[in-house]
């Protein structure tokens, strides 16, 4: 089965949509999605749709869903790279994506994740420092 | 006035999610080939996303009539979407954002309608429902 690839960056989590989605597509990597931040301790999500389109009612639905499910697991969603036409077709449409970060590309989205959480900027020296 | 003939016109079946984005796909061809802007584009494409999902979903598939019009001098997309699904008992309701039978956001029709250039629905308990809408290229 047909599948998006998630990478992990240190404490984040990237997904590039390169595909045109279609309804169980998008299903599978919300699922996909939540196990990985649960698996990995993910901090952060990132999702860059800079190659889609289109989004639509359900897509809409199945980001925030991820934004939602990623927070109560402790981890904030950043949607990025949206192209003009879609923001513009979204607003129309009637779908705010209300409670999910967006930037404007992947490094501004990762600058946005990194600081959100300054405080966690050395956590895995503090981890090596506790073992001893 | 100028008169064009209308010179594409076909069928496009919606019997699977796959079918969705290929008729999709197949829409935004046809709307670049017009001359039609991108933002345009994108309206159409994500309303003819709405629709034929609802027609798979409520309607159980259904087809899709492509055909390109003109008024006057501006060319246009226009598709009626047809499904034999349950129909509609209350159409008003149906076209009130948020209002949903289904496991959507209730986006679909109003949200369809509000991007597009011209919308109407017909349905019918136990026959089926038909959307027709059209997307002129400057609309």
């Amino acid at each position: 089965m047909e599948r998006i690839p998630i990478l992990k960056m240190g404490k984040f989590l990237l997904v590039t949509i390169q595909v045109d989605l279609y309804d169980r597509l998008a299903l599978t990597l919300e699922e996909d999605l939540i196990q990985m931040v649960h698996k990995t301790g993910a901090r952060g999500v990132l999702i860059d749709i800079s190659a889609l389109s289109i989004v639509d009612s359900f897509m809409g639905k199945i980001i925030g869903n991820i934004a939602a499910m990623s927070s109560i697991l402790d981890a904030e969603t950043v949607v990025v790279g949206m192209q003009p036409a879609v923001a513009i077709t979204l607003i129309e449409l009637g779908l705010p994506l209300s409670g999910v970060h967006t930037a404007l590309n992947v490094e501004r989205g990762m600058a946005l994740l990194a600081a959100r959480m300054p405080d966690e900027t050395d956590d895995i020296d503090v981890d090596d420092n506790d073992e001893y | 006035m100028l008169t064009t003939t209308t010179n594409i016109r076909e069928i496009l079946s919606v019997r699977q999610e796959r079918d969705v984005v290929i008729c999709r796909n197949r829409v935004k061809e046809v709307a670049a080939k017009l001359g039609m802007g991108i933002v345009n584009q994108t309206k159409l494409i994500t309303a003819v996303s709405e629709l034929a999902r609802n027609m798979l979903i409520y309607g159980g598939g259904g087809n899709v009539l492509l055909q390109t019009v003109t008024r006057g001098r501006e060319p246009g997309v226009q598709l009626i979407f047809e499904d034999k699904g349950p129909g509609i008992a209350d159409i008003k309701k149906a076209m009130q954002d948020g209002f949903t039978t289904g496991k959507s956001m209730g986006m679909g029709l109003p949200g369809a309608k509000r991007l597009v250039s011209e919308f109407s629905i017909d349905s019918t308990v136990g026959k089926g429902t038909t959307v027709k809408i059209i997307k002129w290229k400057n609309g």
